[in-house]
């Protein structure tokens, strides 16, 4: 009887294992894929790929620098706008707010999580585009035009738009996993803090973050991961033109708008390539990005239970 | 020199239930007092009132009077900050500023309050570690070491230098040795031998021969309640409550 | 030895005061412009769409450019289907791993498995849209329901996995002991204890994870590829309706714009609602673990 019932005992561990490792096959079968359906482009450029600024699908010309550009600054400007809300935030629900607001404000932070990209991206078209062209962008020229960042036509759409959306997208990440780390930092250090005569704010920066810095910042690089990444919303609002301007208000592309917006059309077999090689390039650099997040939030909540972050 | 406390019908309470009732209490200056009693019997809970670190847990309250020297405690124009910055408190479990080396550890209230000296500063530091005993073992990797890299008994030694270094009037101490081991704790308990000459001690503990090694009076709590209070001796000796001797010759708590 | 009592200062110095005080300023700001967003998104989302959505919407296929009426009835059903495969594949894979998580994972080798799932929902939409494209499309060689469905699915398996880890753990071990006690074997414990008890958080799990691919449209843009027609063909283009909003909000016409805040409203309303649901389980889930 009891070597009898092993079997299915073994078949079921068995079974739950292969579900396991499903997960380990799919992200191989991801880069497997990237590798294979890029290896045209691989061969053909090399390294060239990522410093060459010519996108002409005619000639067969492909270089990817004026994609990682917009990406890179898209996420900077996003980071820029979400780092200070998503703390600021973070610490409002954790170390200001009265008990009573805390659910409501966590939930609405989880909504704005919710929405998908293609509504951030509809709304950034018909609502945010207009108030920049009309009324910020021509602001920031006149104030912060000698900075050289705030040039050219005010469009709306183009990199400060895309850098916007990002930025509302990428707050409740970085808010909620900072909300996490910073509620593992114990009690006693807020009390050592408070004890010696700090005010509230002093708590915070000796008592709190002081102790939570690698843990928000594994939060901030999560955003940034996300950020990287993110395409309807962006490819909708950014102006989706292949150049290198240092203009924020001219139109840029970025890695994930270009595959979003030109693999149903790239005909020839070098053209799908090239774009499976950006996608590539994006699947690495978020691979890093997300493996250095995770452990530097792993640093301060360790011993807690991980969580399921990114909602 | 340390200052004399007086408490006057103090009460506290976590959300709807009453932590303590009626507090009344004249505590000497330039002595160290102990509370005792059993656990939850709201020994914390009072020290936590003297320097306003009750308030900071989340739905509490607290009425009544308490007076440090001069300082109306829950004064209406007394911000709870200063009434802290006055009081050094030392808890339960040493917490040290893990991302701090020790020197920053101690220093940390001063700079709060804007000391910029650094001549002074270093000085002051110093002192407060060897008033803590613990100067001789951590002067060679002051600014080396992170506070969280020493032992149990040496952080909540330099708890205590950290507590001292802002020069309060009155140190509480909440149960400073109950996670150390005997040798640190002893260290710990021949300190307040020698602190209390110039600061006016408020120890709690749940150890009543620590009570009597340490203090010269002795506060005893049950149920929220000051039962008694008078000089260690006469508490340990010649109990004037039925409900203190029992505690003290082990019949509860 | 303490010669400068009188030398203290008796007041919180004013640089501290504005200190503390411009930091509340400043985190009640970083609120209030993260709530302003939110509110104005839900806002014109109510405003600009509810006018748009009436029978025909929910009834018709799109309309010709210049015709009006025609609806998105073939896309929320094509979103029906990809979800459906999504569901198919992503719910069992998840809780599968998440169970071996929790029940066969507490070693190195689940920590590798549980740092990929991580990395896993980390992977950019659009790159997971690459492969579905070259792993179902290219051997289809036509676009499909399927390779949308597919895409989906591979976007649920990380977030079910750790959710399912999470309830389990959340089971006393004193629970599976007092099966393995009754001399019930361990599979079987698993199965209908284990996981039993803990159905109500798993279940919450799966919907977020639904929610949070049903308004997916990068991956879904070189696999269902849409469509202007009735289809539940998982071996055809099919519509869905993230890429319906896509493509109507980058149009030229103000009719299909009117029909994209339209499907917004829709679509934000199914995710919302899904999210309401699982609050809904959550909270009742927590009152019996209590009580």
């Amino acid at each position: 009887m009891r070597t009898g019932s092993r079997l299915p005992d073994e078949t079921f561990r068995y079974a739950m294992i292969a579900c396991g490792l499903s997960v380990a096959v799919v992200l191989g079968l991801i880069l497997y894929e990237l590798v294979v359906n890029s290896s045209l482009s691989l061969h053909q450029f090399g390294w060239r790929f990522f410093i060459s600024q010519t996108w002409d699908p005619v000639k067969d010309q492909f270089g990817a620098l004026p994609f990682i550009y917009g990406t890179i600054v898209s996420s900077i400007v996003a980071l820029v706008l979400a780092v200070p809300l998503g703390v600021g935030v973070a610490l409002f629900i954790t170390e200001m707010c009265p008990q009573r607001l805390r659910g409501i404000l966590s939930f609405s932070t989880e909504l704005l999580a919710a929405i998908p990209s293609v509504i951030y991206g509809l709304w950034a078209i018909f609502v945010l585009v207009p108030i920049l062209r009309l009324y910020i962008e021509p602001g920031l020229m006149r104030y912060f035009g000698w900075t050289g960042l705030f040039e050219g036509p005010p469009y709306g759409i183009g990199m400060l738009a895309a850098g916007i959306v990002l930025a509302i997208m990428v707050v409740p990440i970085i808010s909620s996993l900072t909300r996490e780390v910073l509620s593992a930092v114990p009690r006693n250090q807020r009390e050592a803090a408070l004890a010696l005569g700090s005010t509230r704010w002093e708590m915070i920066r000796i008592g709190v973050l002081r102790n939570a810095r690698a843990g928000i910042l594994g939060a901030v690089i999560l955003g940034l991961g996300r950020a990287l990444g993110e395409t309807m919303a962006v490819t909708m609002v950014i102006g989706n033109r292949p150049e290198i301007a240092k203009s924020l208000l001219a139109p840029g592309y970025t890695m994930a708008s270009v595959i979003a917006n030109e693999f149903t059309e790239a005909t020839g077999r070098l053209y799908l390539s090239a774009l499976v090689e950006i996608g590539l390039a994006l699947f690495l650099v978020t691979i890093v990005v997300n493996a250095l997040a995770r452990l530097l939030v792993w640093s301060v909540t360790r011993g807690l239970p991980a969580r399921v972050h990114a909602q | 020199m340390g200052v004399g406390i007086e408490v006057e019908s103090l009460n506290a309470w976590f959300g709807a239930t009453q932590a303590l009732q009626d507090i009344g209490m004249r505590i000497a200056p330039n002595h160290a007092t102990a509370i005792i009693g059993p656990s939850g019997c709201g020994k914390s809970t009072f020290v936590r009132c003297l320097n306003r670190m009750h308030e900071t847990l989340p739905e509490t309250r607290v009425t009544g009077k308490v007076r440090i020297g001069e300082m109306e405690v829950y004064g209406d124009g007394t911000p709870a900050v200063l009434v802290r910055r006055q009081v050094g408190m030392v808890f339960q479990k040493p917490n040290p500023f893990p991302a701090m080396s020790i020197y920053d550890n101690v220093a940390a209230g001063l700079k709060l309050n804007g000391f910029r000296d650094r001549r002074k500063l270093d000085e002051i530091v110093e002192r407060s570690l060897r008033m803590a005993a613990l100067w001789d073992e951590v002067k060679d990797a002051l600014k080396k070491k992170s506070g969280a890299s020493l032992s149990g008994g040496q952080q909540q030694r330099l708890c205590i230098a950290r507590a001292l270094a802002v020069e309060p009037n009155v140190l509480l101490m909440d149960e400073p040795a109950s996670a150390l081991d005997p040798i640190s704790t002893g260290k710990i308990e021949d300190l307040i031998f020698q602190l209390k000459e110039n600061y006016t001690i408020v120890i709690v503990t749940h150890n009543m021969q620590q009570a009597a090694r340490v203090a010269e009076f002795t506060g005893f709590f049950l149920l929220g309640r000051l039962i008694e209070f008078a000089k260690t001796e006469k508490i340990f000796t010649n109990p004037s409550d039925k409900r203190t001797e029992d505690y003290i010759t082990g019949r509860f708590g | 030895m303490r010669n400068k009592a009188g030398a203290r200062s008796e007041q919180i110095s004013w640089s501290r005061r504005f200190g503390d005080h411009l930091f509340t300023a400043l985190a009640v700001a970083a609120l209030l412009l993260v709530l302003l967003p939110l509110a104005a998104i839900f806002a014109d989302l109510l405003e600009r769409g509810i006018g748009s959505i009436n029978w025909a919407f929910l009834t018709r296929t799109p309309a010709p450019v210049g015709v009006p009426g025609g609806g998105m009835a073939n896309a929320i059903l094509g979103s029906g289907v990809i979800l459906g495969i999504a569901t198919a594949i992503g719910v069992p894979l998840g809780i599968g791993s998440g169970v071996f998580l929790s029940e066969y994972g507490r070693n190195r080798f689940g920590d590798v498995i549980r740092f990929t799932a991580d990395v896993l929902n980390g992977v950019p939409s659009i790159v997971i849209g690459i492969v579905a494209y070259s792993l179902v499309v290219l051997r289809q060689r036509h676009f499909s329901a399927l390779a949308g469905g597919v895409a989906l699915g591979i976007m649920m398996i990380p977030t079910i996995t750790r959710a399912t880890e999470e309830m389990l753990l959340l089971v006393p071990v004193s629970v599976r002991e007092a099966a393995l006690g009754l001399g019930i074997s361990r599979w079987r414990t698993t199965v209908s204890v284990t996981l039993r008890t803990s159905a109500a958080g798993i279940i919450t799990g799966i919907m977020l994870a639904f929610a949070r691919v049903a308004g997916e449209t990068a991956p879904l843009l070189f696999t269902a590829f849409g469509s202007q027609f009735w289809s539940t063909n998982i071996n055809q283009p099919i519509a869905a309706l993230p890429l319906q909003i896509f493509v109507y909000a980058i149009s030229p016409y103000d009719e299909w714009h009117r029909q994209a805040w339209a499907g917004a409203l829709v679509l934000i309303a199914l995710i919302v609602g899904t999210i309401a649901v699982v609050r809904l389980i959550a909270s009742r889930g927590m009152m019996k673990g209590t009580t």
